[in-house]
C-alpha cells in the first residue's frame, strides 16, 4: 500500500489539552503523534483507545478514531477493535493504576495472545485523577492519601511484568527523554504483535520529584542504563561502569573510561532472560534501565484468526446444515 | 434368533402425542440416544420437542442417584409444544435412574428397564433393599425388563470387538426396541452412526447390528403386547431441521451479520448453559465470522463493544453472573449508543445457584440492572426456535436504534430442541442502520428523527474519524459536556429513543377470546405450557385466554388496554414476580402470580391447577 504522508500536526485534535501544566504527557503526547505520521497509514487507520485515569484522556487530544473507554478496560475494547478490523493501528494509552490493577488480567491476556496493540503504559507511580492515592507502582515506604504512614505493599515492575509474560516487545522511555522515547516509539510502530512500553511520567501535583535522579544532569549518566542491541551495558558520567552477569547475578563493575572489559555484558533484545534480568534492575544498587528491551518476531494473534479462517457459507447451506429434511 | 420368529399380532393405539425420558449413568450416552431418538420422530413428520437434564458435575459415581442423566422428548401432533410432563415412557438404564424418575411417573405408564443393571451393588447404590424389578412393587406400572446387556453380547458375538466396545451399543438395542413400538424408521439413525464410525466399520457395523437386533427383539418376544401409532402434525411444508435454543441463537446472529452484510463479532467467556453458543459459532469461524474466546465476562463484553466501534455486528452471551460482570460495560454501550447483542441463558441464582437447572430470574437485572439512567431494550424467546426470531429481531433493533439489547433465554430453552422451519434468505427481515451523512455534515450525536438513533461512523472510515467515550456528550457534536441541562436532556433523549423501540411491536396475539375472566399473561420459556394449560381450561368451559410477551422493554403499548377486559391476570413465571412488578407499574393492574422457583420449567398441570383456583376465588 501506498505511505500517505502525514505530520504530527494532522494528528492534533486541536482541543484544549486539559492536564496539568508541566505534565510528563505532554511530551509523550507529542512522541506519539509523530510516531502515528511516521506510520503512514492513511488518517483514518488509527484508532487510540484508552481506559480511565488522567493519560487515558489522550484519545481526545488525538486526530483520528479514538475511544475513551473503562477503567482498566482498554486492552479488552481494543482487542475486539482489532480483531474487528485487522487493518487499523490500534494504539492503547493506559496508566499504572488502569492498567495493573483495575485492569491487570486483560493487560497479561492481551500480550499473552501477542495481539497487534501498542501499548503505552504512562507510569507516574501515582493514582492522579483521584488526586493521590497509592498504585501498584508505587514504591515501598511512600506516602499517599491511602497510605499516610508510607506504602506497605511490593510494587509492580511494569517492563519486568511484560517482559515475564514474554510480550514479543517490551521497552521503558521516560516522558523528558525525548529522543530517547522517540527511538523507542519508532520500533513499536512498526512491530507485529504486543509493543508494551513503560513510560515512566512525572505527575506534578503528586509526584513531582519522582523521577529528579534520572534527569538531573549531575545525576543522570549514573542513574539510567541506556539498553541498545548488540552494545555492551556501559553507563556513567565518564562511560566507566557497566553491567556484568556473574552467573544469573548483575552487578556493577567499573573501568578506566573507553576501555569496557569482555565481563560486561552485550545486550541482546531477542533473548526473553535478558529483558526479564535488564528489567529488574532498580535503584538504588542499580541505574534504571531505558530502551528497548526486547522485540522478537512471533505470529501476531489476529493474523492467526485471520489465516485460520474458512471462507464464509452462504446463508441458505448455514441455515440448513447438514441433517435439514424436507416436509412436502 | 429373533429374526426368524413369526410375527405378532399386536394391538395398534392411536395417540396424540407421547413423552418418553431415557434415564441412565451420565457416562451411558443418554443424551446421544435421546438426540437419535429425537431425529427419528422430526424424520418421521412429527412434531417434537427435547429437553436434556444433566447433573452438575461432570461425572458422578457410576450408578450412584446424583450421577442420572435424563433426556425427555414430547412428540406427536401439533398439540406437542413442551417436552412433556409426565412421562408415558421411562426408560431406565440402571437402579439409581428408576429412584430418580419413578416418583414423575403416573400409575399405568410404560417402564422400560435395563435389567442387567439391576444387580445387588447398583441396587444399593440407588437405596434400594430388594430388587424393584422382581419384588411387585412396580406393579402398577407396565414394566418391561430387557436383558440389555446379555442380549447385546449374544448379538455381537462374533463381532471380534472387545468386551468394553461390545457394551457401549447396548443403547441401541433399546433405541432399537422403541423405533418399533413407535414404527419409526431406523435409518436416520443407521446413517449417522455410519458417519460417525466411518474410520472404525467394525463399531458401525455392530451398533446398526444391534439397533436391528432391538427391533427384532420387540417384534418377536412376547413382552411387548403394545404399539402406538402417533398422529403426525399438520406441518407447514418447507425444509426443517431440528436446533436447540442455543444454536438457534448462534445461527441468528450469523443470519443477521449476513442481512447486516457486516462481519459477526461474538465476544464470549464460557459459562453454562450459555457455552454452546460459543462453542456453535467457533465451528462456523470464518472471514466473516469472528469469534473470540476472552479472558473474562468483562473483556467478552468489552471486546464486542470494541467490534462494534470498528463496524462489526457485535454481540456476546453469558448466563446470570456474567450478566452482572457486564452491567459497567453495558452502561458505556447505552451511552455510546453503539449496537450490541447480548444474549443472557438464564439460570437458577443468585450467586452460582442451580447452574444447570432453569430460571427466569433476570428480568429485572436485564431492565434495571445498571448504574445511572440507563434503558436499553430486552426481549425474551418462547421456544428454542423462537430463540433464532428472537435474537435476530434484537440484531436487528441494536442497529437500527444504535443501542445494546439483551435477549432472555434460559437453561430450558438453551438444550431444549425443536424443528425450526429453516427461513428462505428473502422472507427475512431486511436489516436497516441510521442514515450517514456526508463526512463534511457528520456530528456524533446528530440523530435520524424517527428512530433518535446516531450514525454509525464506524473506526476506519475516512472522513469520520471522531472521538467516542463514557463521558456525557454534548448534545449532537457529541464533545464532551459536564452541563446539567445538557445531561439532563440527554438522559430524557436516551430513554426516549428507547421507548420509542415500542413502534416495533406488533399488536399482541390473544390466545383465546378477546375478554373474559382470566387472561394468563406470561413471557419467555413458559410459552408451551400456558399456552396447553389455557387449552385445556378452555376445553373445559372456563373464560380464560393467554398472552405471550416477547418485548419486555418497552413493553407494547396495548398490554393494558387488553388486560382490563378480564377480570383477572395471572402471571405464571420462574422467579418470584419479576414481570407482575413490570405489570402492576406499567399497565395499573393487580395480577395473581404464580411462582416457581424449583430449577424446573413450569408445567401445564400446575398452571391449570393455578387458573382454576384464581377463577374459585371470584
Amino acid at each position: 500500500m501506498e505511505r500517505t504522508r502525514l505530520t504530527a500536526k494532522d494528528f492534533s485534535s486541536g482541543l484544549p489539552v486539559k492536564w496539568c501544566p508541566g505534565c510528563g504527557n505532554f511530551a509523550i503526547l507529542s512522541q506519539i503523534q509523530k510516531a502515528m505520521a511516521g506510520m503512514g497509514l492513511p488518517h483514518e487507520k488509527y484508532a487510540v483507545i484508552s481506559g480511565i485515569g488522567c493519560s487515558s484522556r489522550f484519545p481526545y487530544y488525538v486526530n483520528t478514531y479514538g475511544f475513551h473507554t473503562m477503567h482498566g478496560r482498554a486492552p479488552a475494547v481494543a482487542t475486539g477493535v482489532k480483531l474487528a478490523n485487522p487493518e487499523l493501528a490500534v494504539w492503547v494509552v493506559t496508566g499504572d493504576g488502569d492498567g495493573l490493577s483495575i485492569g491487570g488480567n486483560h493487560m497479561l491476556h492481551a500480550i499473552r495472545r501477542n495481539i497487534g496493540l501498542k501499548i503505552v503504559l504512562f507510569n507516574n507511580r501515582i493514582y492522579a485523577l483521584t488526586k493521590g492515592q497509592a498504585s501498584p507502582t508505587t514504591q515501598p515506604g511512600t506516602k499517599t492519601k491511602t497510605t499516610p504512614e508510607g506504602s506497605l505493599d511490593f510494587p509492580f515492575n511494569p517492563a519486568r511484568f511484560a517482559a515475564g509474560l514474554d510480550c514479543t516487545f517490551v521497552a521503558r522511555g521516560i516522558d523528558f527523554d525525548l529522543p530517547g522515547s522517540a527511538a523507542i516509539l519508532e520500533r513499536a510502530a512498526s512491530h507485529r504483535g504486543t509493543v508494551f512500553i513503560e513510560m515512566l511520567q512525572k505527575c506534578v501535583p503528586f509526584s513531582d520529584k519522582e523521577f529528579d535522579p534520572l534527569k538531573d544532569p549531575q545525576t543522570k549518566d549514573d542513574n539510567v542504563l541506556r539498553v541498545e542491541h548488540g552494545k555492551p551495558l556501559v553507563f556513567g558520567k565518564e562511560k566507566n561502569k557497566g553491567i556484568a552477569f556473574r552467573g544469573f547475578r548483575p552487578e556493577v563493575v567499573e573501568f578506566p573510561a573507553g576501555k569496557v572489559p569482555a565481563g560486561v555484558a552485550v545486550y541482546d533484545e531477542t533473548s526473553a532472560e535478558m529483558a526479564y534480568l535488564i528489567s529488574g534492575l532498580t535503584q538504588p544498587d542499580f541505574p534504571v534501565p531505558v530502551g528497548v528491551f526486547r522485540a522478537v518476531e512471533k505470529p501476531a494473534y489476529e493474523e492467526l484468526a485471520e489465516e485460520g479462517s474458512a471462507p464464509p457459507a452462504g446463508l441458505d447451506e448455514l441455515l440448513a446444515g447438514p441433517d435439514a429434511w424436507e416436509v412436502k | 434368533m429373533a429374526q426368524n420368529a413369526p410375527k405378532k399380532n399386536v394391538k395398534v393405539s392411536e395417540l396424540n402425542s407421547v413423552t418418553v425420558r431415557f434415564a441412565g449413568d451420565s457416562g451411558d450416552g443418554i443424551q446421544l440416544v435421546g438426540n437419535q431418538f429425537a431425529t427419528a420422530t422430526a424424520k418421521a413428520g412429527n412434531d417434537l420437542s427435547t429437553l436434556p437434564d444433566y447433573p452438575a458435575e461432570i461425572r458422578s459415581p457410576a450408578g450412584s442417584l446424583g450421577g442420572v442423566s435424563g433426556f425427555q422428548i414430547s412428540f406427536g401432533d401439533d398439540s406437542v409444544l413442551t417436552p412433556g410432563n409426565r412421562p408415558n415412557v421411562l426408560v431406565v438404564m440402571n437402579p439409581a435412574a428408576l429412584a430418580v424418575n419413578l416418583k414423575n411417573l403416573e400409575k399405568g405408564s410404560v417402564i422400560i428397564a435395563n435389567s442387567d443393571a439391576f444387580s445387588k451393588q447398583d441396587l444399593e447404590k440407588a437405596g434400594y433393599a430388594a430388587n424393584p424389578l422382581e419384588d411387585g412393587s412396580l406393579d402398577n406400572y407396565r414394566l418391561i425388563s430387557v436383558p440389555a446387556r446379555a442380549l447385546t453380547e449374544a448379538a455381537l458375538a462374533d463381532s471380534g470387538l472387545t468386551k468394553a466396545q461390545v457394551l457401549k451399543c447396548k443403547n441401541f438395542y433399546i433405541l432399537g426396541i422403541l423405533y418399533w413400538m413407535y414404527g419409526l424408521p431406523p435409518e436416520p439413525t443407521i446413517e449417522w452412526i455410519k458417519s460417525k464410525f466411518k474410520k472404525t466399520p467394525a463399531v458401525a457395523e455392530a451398533n446398526e447390528k444391534v439397533l436391528r437386533a432391538g427391533r427384532y427383539y420387540a417384534e418377536s418376544t412376547e413382552i411387548f403386547d403394545a404399539r402406538f401409532q402417533i398422529r403426525k402434525r399438520t406441518i407447514k411444508p418447507g425444509r426443517y431441521r431440528n436446533l436447540t435454543g442455543n444454536e438457534a441463537a448462534a445461527y441468528a446472529l450469523i443470519t443477521a451479520a449476513k442481512l447486516l452484510k457486516r462481519k459477526l463479532f461474538y465476544g464470549s467467556y464460557p459459562i453454562t448453559p450459555a457455552s454452546e453458543i460459543l462453542q456453535v459459532l467457533a465451528r462456523h469461524r470464518s472471514r466473516d465470522v469472528a469469534v473470540f474466546q476472552a479472558e473474562d465476562e468483562i473483556a467478552a463484553v468489552c471486546s464486542s463493544i470494541g467490534a462494534a466501534f470498528a463496524g462489526s455486528l457485535a454481540a456476546t452471551g453469558t448466563s446470570g453472573p456474567g450478566l452482572s460482570l457486564k452491567t459497567e460495560a453495558l452502561g458505556l454501550a447505552v451511552i455510546t449508543e453503539l449496537p450490541l447483542v447480548v444474549v443472557d441463558v438464564q439460570r437458577g441464582g443468585p450467586s452460582t445457584g442451580l447452574p444447570t437447572k432453569t430460571e427466569q430470574s433476570d428480568l429485572l437485572q436485564a431492565v434495571f440492572g445498571r448504574h445511572g439512567e440507563s434503558p436499553l431494550p430486552v426481549l425474551a424467546a418462547s421456544s428454542p426456535a423462537d430463540c433464532f426470531d428472537t435474537t435476530l429481531e434484537a440484531a436487528r433493533i441494536a442497529v437500527k436504534y444504535m443501542t445494546p439489547v439483551i435477549v432472555l433465554s434460559n437453561s430450558y430453552l438453551s438444550n431444549g430442541s425443536e424443528p425450526f422451519r429453516i427461513p428462505d434468505p428473502s422472507d427475512l427481515p431486511e436489516f436497516e442502520v441510521p442514515p450517514l451523512p456526508a463526512p463534511e455534515e457528520y456530528k456524533p450525536y446528530a440523530r435520524a428523527a424517527e428512530t433518535l438513533a446516531r450514525p454509525w461512523a464506524h473506526a476506519g472510515l475516512k472522513g469520520y474519524e471522531h472521538r467516542l467515550g463514557g463521558l456525557e456528550k454534548q448534545d449532537v457534536t457529541g464533545a464532551i459536556s459536564y452541563d446539567g441541562l445538557n445531561h439532563e436532556r440527554m438522559t430524557q433523549l436516551r430513554a426516549e429513543k428507547i421507548a420509542g423501540v415500542a413502534k416495533e411491536i406488533p399488536p399482541t396475539r390473544i390466545y383465546g377470546d378477546p375478554e373474559g375472566d382470566l387472561l394468563v399473561a406470561g413471557w419467555g420459556s413458559s410459552y408451551g405450557a400456558i399456552k396447553l394449560a389455557v387449552t385445556e381450561a378452555r376445553k373445559a368451559g372456563l373464560k380464560v385466554s393467554s398472552i405471550h410477551v416477547r418485548h419486555l422493554n418497552p413493553l407494547p403499548p396495548d398490554l393494558g388496554v387488553i388486560m382490563r377486559r378480564f377480570r383477572k391476570v395471572l402471571v405464571p413465571e420462574e422467579n418470584r414476580g419479576q414481570f407482575r412488578l413490570l405489570l402492576r407499574s406499567a399497565c395499573m393492574v393487580e395480577p395473581a402470580g404464580l411462582n416457581k422457583m424449583q430449577g424446573q420449567p413450569l408445567n401445564q398441570e400446575e398452571i391449570l391447577e393455578k387458573i382454576k383456583e384464581v377463577l374459585r376465588g371470584n
